[in-house]
């Protein structure tokens, strides 16, 4: 196990490492530059702008420069906004977007695990239809459709609402709201799958001719092994939710880091992002590492080998 | 259906609850503003865009202000000024006893310090061209004078400052007042976080921040709300009707109009093109269509056969309908332009037009040498990722095949790369956009000068630098409306570019909001500005 974890990790660092590079070279042979903009600057400003900002050096030496402040954990300063740095944005922003996404993946586990054990208990009766229509009407209509149409009713009709913002608890209810059901459509669907196939299982057979309750059935036995495909499932998803939802984000106008995640390439904020990327890679890699050991507990026929 | 924009009693009751609980403790003589973009910051020398602009205006007061129904320049900081009969020096007067929001005095050495600071080469201002027309700053402001003191600023006394110039700008005073690159910062909060010649310090930070104009900073949530609160240091507090603004960073036009719904805001930055005739037939006291002082314009690439002929350029121009264009796609009030000047601005109005029927299109382009289209090169038509300008090419597109048989591709680009093609010449027509910073013909006309940055047309007419180098040599107004009107005359003739439309701002805005009057160039100064709740 340890030794696992270590291989994992030091892999994981050689993978970091590809990433930012990779990052850090595209993001600047995109045509135009962080100071593109409609009204001309002069040549002299230019310069003296590009000088503020480290990029009158050549290439390989702001590489390395920026290596060298990665090591003492600076992400540097950012070029849209002059008076924060990236370490502060994503300190700003990512609690915003993590709390949101908190309360939408637990709305989101409750609803997918019930209705999708539900529909494979009930397989083929009127309740596995309608939770299996949920579940695809989830997966197509995409959170800009849903997200607006709430926000018509509970906002505008009913009043019960702000239209968005991010200025008090209850402004958290539609958009955590959209996102939940965004992700429970999914989780439902792999739950439906993994407990119909741990359903037929021997084990199962065996719990229920030693006359275990079917409720007892599900939920100590078949549930641990049917939630396998959501449990990969979750680790990039929550790496997803966790670092925000651009559009969730942009419809209700919240202070989220899943809109810098995307202006930040518009506006060619070199270092908000690489930053972002990083934040996003390390949690990807962090969370995966987490699925594998969970999975090992959960399937005892996966062993953690490096 | 019906209760759509919130007629009923119950439905303004409603709303004005969420909005009131949403910031707790909201006086009732707030306004709430719908914003666009986060603002980059709220140091004057190093922001360049429209939603600082705002914030600015409420924050800050220059030398001169403007009048709030048509801009023209009104006593601010200096209650009086005088010009030379020469044109060429400029003496401001100030008002005794000049406070910044921390009770620091405000001098005219603070202005010096702060032009200073503008010029500094390693500050990088952006907007620094625009004190380039006082003497020896530009030279300053590139690194080839480090002497500041032979810059044209003097402060003979704490409460006049003399500003030379290097030739008479009969415009300089508009700037000044329309204009925050013109503003005095607080140097003496400057240089406790990190100095005069460095950007991006702490000193725009709330809890830092001072500021001289109607409003202080009060609280700033990035990506959320800046709020702005009455300034008790202000000359003219008496003046002063809001207790607060807030401005929220909205930058989605369709959760802007839903929060105006809902009386989170009580204006918005814009209006989503398909609400406009919503709003017309059902809410059209809400509706705000105000004349903005900018065109919308083709870019041609002047250097590329054929439209390296005018004949070609004309044709093109010729070929489209304006009034169908600006009645049927555009739909939000525009004026068709027939030439590249706004008509009106600052009392001057282009006589040239570009005139001529679609036969004469026809005919130019067979001149050319491609009858009836034949053997016209595929061009493309760049614009940048919007459904706005798509549909306006669209409809271009059309008018050309229609009326002139030729096929032009559409190719849209996302902003950044887009600006970099313009840059670099890499398109054929592109799409752009001129906004005035100051009311003044100059803004429209100076960019098609040769060595101008924005031209980027290769437009490159001897006749007309020597006419632009001319005006702003005149002595009076009339002189210089009159090499104008030959400049004008000149741009119609060889047409460097296509005009399209004067723009118009579109927005939703509350009737409970008074005060704030429909002006060119969208500024509107906040102590003027009241709501009633």
């Amino acid at each position: 196990m340890f030794r696992f974890i270590t291989t994992r990790f030091l892999q994981s660092l050689f993978a970091l490492f590809l990433v930012i590079s990779a990052t850090f070279f595209m993001v600047r042979f995109v045509p135009g530059g962080p100071f593109t903009a409609e009204k001309a600057v002069t040549p002299e400003i230019l310069r003296n702008l590009e000088a503020h900002y480290g990029l009158d050096k050549p290439l390989y030496r702001q590489y390395l420069d920026y290596l060298g402040s990665l090591l003492h954990a600076d992400l540097g300063p950012s070029f849209k906004y002059p008076n924060r740095t990236v370490n502060e944005i994503i300190a700003d922003k990512v609690p915003v977007s993590a709390e949101l996404g908190g309360i939408s993946l637990g709305i989101a586990l409750v609803i997918g695990i019930s209705l999708g054990t539900l529909a494979a208990v009930k397989r083929n009766t009127w309740i596995d239809y309608v939770a299996s229509s949920f579940g695809m009407i989830g997966i197509s209509i995409p959170t800009f459709v849903v997200g607006p149409l709430l926000v018509l009713v509970f906002a505008i009709y009913l009043g019960w609402f702000n239209a968005s913002g991010w200025y008090m608890p209850a402004d958290r209810v539609l958009p955590a709201v959209v996102l939940g059901i965004a992700y429970a459509a999914p989780i439902s669907r792999l739950t439906r799958g993994g407990m119909l196939e741990v359903l037929h299982q021997d084990f199962i057979r065996t719990a229920r001719a030693k006359g275990a309750s079917e409720f007892r059935v599900v939920t100590r036995h078949a549930l641990r092994g049917g939630l396998l495909p959501v449990v990969s499932y979750l680790g990039p998803a929550v790496a997803g939710i966790l670092t925000g939802s651009f559009v969730i984000e942009t419809i209700f106008q919240i202070p989220g880091i899943g809109r810098e995640f995307v202006n930040s390439a518009f506006n060619r904020d070199y270092t908000l992002v690489l930053g972002t990327v990083i934040l996003y890679a390390v949690l990807i890699m962090g969370l995966n590492l987490v699925v594998d050991v969970v999975q090992a507990w959960l399937n005892p026929k996966v062993r953690l080998e490096a | 259906m019906v209760l759509l924009f919130g007629c009923s009693k119950s439905d303004q009751a409603a709303a004005a609850k969420v909005a009131g609980a949403k910031q707790g403790t909201l006086p009732p003589n707030s306004l709430l503003i719908g914003n666009g973009t986060e603002p980059q910051d709220i140091d004057p020398q190093i922001v360049t865009g429209v939603p600082e602009h705002r914030i600015l205006m409420a924050l800050f007061e220059g030398l001169v202000t403007e009048n709030p129904k048509d801009l023209s320049p009104e006593p601010g900081v200096a209650e009086k000024w005088e010009i030379s009969p020469d044109g060429l020096v400029y003496t401001f007067h100030f008002r005794a006893d000049l406070k910044w929001s921390d009770g620091t005095p405000l001098t005219a050495q603070t202005f010096i310090r702060s032009y200073q600071r503008m010029l500094t080469p390693s500050l990088a201002a952006e907007y620094s061209y625009l004190l380039h027309f006082v003497k020896n700053a530009k030279e300053y402001n590139e690194g080839k004078l480090k002497d500041f003191s032979q810059v044209g600023f003097k402060a003979p006394d704490d409460r006049t400052l003399i500003v030379t110039l290097n030739s008479p700008t009969p415009f300089l005073i508009k700037i000044i007042a329309s204009h925050y690159s013109w503003y005095p910062v607080p140097i003496h909060v400057i240089e406790k976080f990190g100095g005069m010649d460095r950007k991006g310090t702490a000193w725009t930070r709330p809890g830092n921040f001072v500021s001289n104009g109607p409003f202080k900073l009060k609280e700033w949530r990035q990506q959320q709300v800046l709020i702005g609160e009455r300034n008790p240091n202000y000359w003219d507090r008496q003046t002063v009707k809001l207790d607060e603004i807030h401005f929220l960073a909205v930058e989605n036009q369709d959760t802007e109009e839903r929060m105006f719904r809902t009386g989170q805001l009580d204006m918005t930055n814009e209006l989503p093109l398909a609400k406009t005739d919503v709003y017309r037939k059902e809410n059209p006291e809400a509706l705000r269509i105000d004349p903005y002082l900018g065109v919308y314009f083709y870019r041609l690439n002047n250097t590329k056969p054929p439209l390296n002929d005018k004949r070609v350029r004309k044709a093109l121009a010729l070929a489209i309908d304006r009034e169908s264009l600006v009645k049927n796609v555009v739909r939000g009030g525009q004026q068709p332009a027939y030439g590249v000047t706004y008509p009106g601005t600052a009392g001057y109005t282009p006589e040239a037009k570009l005139t001529g029927t679609i036969e004469d299109a026809k005919r130019l382009l067979a001149e050319a040498g491609f009858p009836n289209g034949q053997g016209f090169p595929k061009l493309d038509l760049l614009y940048n990722t919007s459904q706005n300008h798509r549909v306006i090419a669209e409809a271009i597109q059309q008018m050309w095949r229609r009326n002139l048989n030729i096929d032009i591709g559409l190719r849209n680009e996302e902003w950044k790369v887009y600006l970099d093609s313009q840059d670099n010449k890499a398109y054929d027509i592109q799409r752009a956009g001129w906004i005035a910073d100051y009311v003044d013909p100059h803004v429209f006309l100076e960019i098609w000068g040769s060595d101008n940055l924005n031209n980027d047309t290769g437009f490159a007419n001897p006749r007309y630098d020597e006419l632009l180098k001319q005006a702003l040599r005149a002595k009076n107004d009339t002189e210089r409306y009159g090499i104008y009107q030959q400049m004008d005359a000149l741009l119609v003739d060889e047409l460097p570019v296509i005009p399209i439309y004067f723009y118009t701002r579109v927005a939703a805005m509350s009737p409970k909001v008074k005060g704030f009057y429909p002006t060119l160039l969208d500024n509107h100064p906040f102590k003027y500005v009241s709501v009633t709740r």
